[in-house]
């Protein structure tokens, strides 16, 4: 006893730290900087990610335009001079075509510009080949203006616009065969000349997709639509059915060997592979129920499958976590089962519920690999109808938009891609918050 | 509980559906070379006639041409896109499902190009360079040995001395056995080592197998994506050398330079003319059956294959197709609605 009282170490000063603590210490403090490096790479991650999306895509949101007054000869759009809407839809866009770029050289020439090299071809290939539709649509919408003059402003040409925002320069220009260094100077004079400007490019957002010869003109409208659709459907259809699921299962299903089943399967189910919820989708809703294809009530449905999970788990925790004594308190003073739980247990449970809610159409909103297998990765430039009948015509999705454009050659549907990333990353980064500032708000803690 | 109220909602809009639609607009799928040509017909269809803008959808030709032959009626697709000719197969799964009636509409010729990084060497090949460079296995001595060349001034001294790197399409492409076949099978006959493989007893098949197939050891990378990852592999390794389409390389000019092929500069003429080697027709098959029932089906058709759109002044050529010098032939065949010989 004496030996050991003996061997002991003088008392630990509280100033001088003995060797143990140090090392205790030195463990702390290197735990403290493998999570701060951790944080750090993952900020490193985001950042380099957003500059990227942001460096690519904010081009998408400006469009640069030309505003030019188109004359209407009535020869070449109404040769029967009845202004017979019929008789005037025989002018196709290939006649619409060179009256624009008549315009363009008729404004050249107006202004005095004068561009060294500047062929036929660079002319004719200056503006969006949208233009011509536009100007089509423009008349057969209102045909007496056919035989007059009217000013309209047309997009250009999506690798004179690159020019505008800094993608394509002079060098790149002389290598590439589908623009010339003329045509650039051309912008440059009508810049000048300030019939070309660049402004913000409200089309992206509302127009439909186009073909890869115009990169200028695609649009998200019919994508956003189209996700709109499916979020509607995923709403309606997962959550009454998912709280329904949660409240049986936690609060009136008996505790045996089949809601054992049942638990493990909605867990399994929440972590399959959401491609497998395609497969699905396709064999269930379009051969065997005979639903159209890409149309959004299959999109819908097969989401609504892929966020039952999400939601049910959500709700049973959000049902749990309301203390037993109000359940109790309801039920001792007389209320039957379901009123104790639709009175009182639901309203408590509800920021949890919607929380959970917001969070699987997160998640549906931004998937894509379900939906390529239910023909929604197509090509759509009609907008679907208004809802319900609506849901049946084909659409396209956000994320889907996103995964077509980058398979596209012009490269200015790089630019689209990021823009339709920033759009949907806006979206999610609207949903999230709004599931934080729910939690936040109305969350109780007992 | 959830299963079974889902499974009702899903029969519920089921009924629904079927009342209430019957598709107006035209659905197509299949090959993802022909997409962006069907989708500017389409864009420019749906502009010019009071018809809905078709659907078209990406995939690939199998998978656009399993679709097609699913069956008939309005949940299936009206018109498969194809980079290849309909297997024989594939008829018969179509026969089997009832569908019987098909058209085969080409619509022009797609050449196959080499293109490199544009401030890298100048390339100008025979097939019989690419079968040396890429084959697994070459014969020398009178054996067939592993292929272990990696330079290209050392396929043929009149290439530039650079590093063996070629991106080639996957299987899944329909372009890999156009490139199979035109080019790698062809080098492998020119470069006279078909004959001498015959000449060591090697049975036909195993022949075949040696004249088609690569090395897989970095030399020849397979890209399962499309035309746009090529792109990217050539941005980040300057060595490399890609097989695209001529429309995806027209559109990116201004990134990579093409190769002459037997010393002919690919161009919608050089392929129209046939002095081009590599190239192949691109089509699509539509069900007769569903002429008169999807409205616009057969405009559609002959706005395809009209001389204002797929002729040689029209926007498809203008995009790097290179249009059929039998148009006409064509333009009389939807006319007709002819279909493809039942034999």
């Amino acid at each position: 006893m004496t030996d050991v009282i003996a061997e002991r170490p003088a008392k630990p000063s509280l100033l001088t730290l003995d060797a143990r603590t140090r090392r205790r210490n030195a463990a702390e403090a290197r735990f403290r900087a493998y999570g701060l490096a951790a944080v750090m790479a993952g900020i490193v991650a985001l950042v380099v990610l957003l500059a990227s999306v942001l460096g690519n895509g904010l081009g998408a949101f400006t469009q640069t335009r030309v505003t030019l007054q188109v004359e209407l000869p009535a020869a070449k759009l109404d040769k029967s001079g009845t202004r017979d809407i019929e008789v005037m839809k025989k002018a196709t866009t290939l006649t619409y075509g060179p009256l624009i770029t008549a315009a363009l050289s008729a404004a050249i020439k107006d202004r005095g510009i004068v561009v060294e090299g500047l062929s036929k071809k660079d002319l004719s290939g200056f503006l969006s080949k949208e233009s011509a539709a536009q100007l089509r649509d423009r008349v057969l919408a209102d045909p007496r203006l056919v035989g007059a003059a009217v000013t309209q402003s047309f997009l250009v040409n999506g690798r004179i616009d690159g020019y505008e925002k800094g993608r394509v320069t002079m060098q790149s220009a002389e290598k590439d065969s589908n623009v010339s260094p003329a045509q650039l100077h051309l912008a440059d004079a009508l810049e000048t000349a300030g019939i070309l400007h660049t402004g913000f490019n409200r089309d992206f957002v509302t127009a439909p997709d186009a073909s890869d010869q115009r990169p200028e003109a695609a649009g998200l409208g019919v994508a956003i639509l189209g996700s709109a659709y499916m979020m509607l459907i995923v709403l309606i259809l997962s959550l009454p059915i998912g709280v329904a699921t949660a409240i049986y299962l936690e609060e009136f299903a008996p505790q045996n060997r089949w809601t054992d089943l049942i638990e493990v399967n909605i867990s399994n189910l929440a972590a399959v592979p959401s491609i497998v919820f395609g497969i699905l989708g396709l064999a269930i809703f379009i051969n065997f129920a005979g639903l159209p294809q890409s149309a959004p009530i299959v999109g819908g449905l097969v989401l609504t499958l892929m966020t039952l999970p999400t939601i049910i788990i959500a709700t049973r925790a959000a049902l749990k976590a309301v203390p037993p004594s109000i359940r109790d308190a309801a039920l001792g003073i007389g209320a039957s089962k379901i009123q104790a739980i639709f009175h009182h247990v639901l309203p408590l449970a509800m920021p949890g519920i919607m929380t959970g809610a917001i969070i699987g159409l997160a998640q549906a909103l931004g998937e894509t690999a379900p939906l390529l297998l239910i023909g929604m990765v197509a090509f759509v430039r009609d907008y679907p109808g208004a809802p319900p009948e609506g849901f049946f015509d084909p659409s396209s999705a956000l994320p889907v938009q996103v995964f077509n454009w980058t398979q596209r050659a012009d490269p200015a549907f790089v630019e689209r891609a990021s823009g339709a990333i920033i759009v949907l990353l806006v979206f999610l980064v609207i949903m999230n918050t709004a599931a934080i500032l729910i939690r936040r708000r109305f969350e109780r803690r007992w | 509980m959830s299963h079974l109220s889902l499974t009702m909602t899903a029969a519920a809009l089921a009924l629904t559906a079927g009342a209430a639609t019957a598709r107006d607009q035209i659905q197509i799928a299949g090959s993802s070379t022909v997409l962006p040509y069907a989708t500017i017909v389409a864009e420019s269809f749906g502009e010019n006639t009071d018809f809905p803008t078709p659907v078209v959808e990406s995939g690939g030709s199998s998978a656009g041409l399993k679709k097609f032959c699913e069956g008939v009626g309005e949940n299936t697709i009206d018109i498969a896109n194809a980079s290849r000719l309909i297997k024989t197969s594939e008829i018969e799964t179509c026969a089997k499902n009832g569908v019987t009636d098909i058209m085969y509409v080409r619509i022009g010729y797609d050449g196959i190009v080499f293109a490199s990084e544009i401030d890298g060497n100048k390339f100008a090949f025979t097939p019989a360079d690419w079968y040396k460079a890429l084959a697994a296995k070459v014969v020398k001595d009178g054996k067939l040995v592993e292929n272990t060349v990696a330079d290209w001034h050392a396929v043929n001294a009149d290439l530039p001395t650079q590093e063996i790197m070629a991106f080639v399409p996957g299987t899944k492409h329909g372009t890999r056995e156009v490139f199979e076949v035109k080019v790698i099978e062809q080098g492998c006959e020119d470069s006279g080592a078909k004959a001498e493989m015959e000449k060591m007893g090697m049975d036909k098949k195993a022949v075949a197998k040696a004249c088609t197939e690569l090395r897989t050891d970095g030399k020849s990378v397979d890209i399962d994506g499309d035309y746009t990852e090529t792109l990217a592999r050539i941005g980040s390794n300057k060595n490399g050398i890609g097989v695209f389409g001529l429309s995806f390389y027209e559109n990116n000019t201004d990134k990579l330079q093409v190769a002459t092929m037997g010393g002919v500069v690919p161009s919608t003429e050089s392929i129209a003319s046939g002095e081009y080697p590599v190239s192949r027709p691109l089509q699509f098959y539509v069900k007769k059956a569903h002429i008169g029932v999807v409205p616009g089906l057969k405009e559609y058709v002959a706005f395809f294959v009209s001389d204002e759109v797929a002729g040689p002044d029209g926007p498809l050529a203008q995009y790097g197709l290179v249009s059929d010098p039998e148009l006409a032939k064509t333009q009389a065949a939807v006319e007709d609605e002819t279909t493809m010989a039942t034999d």
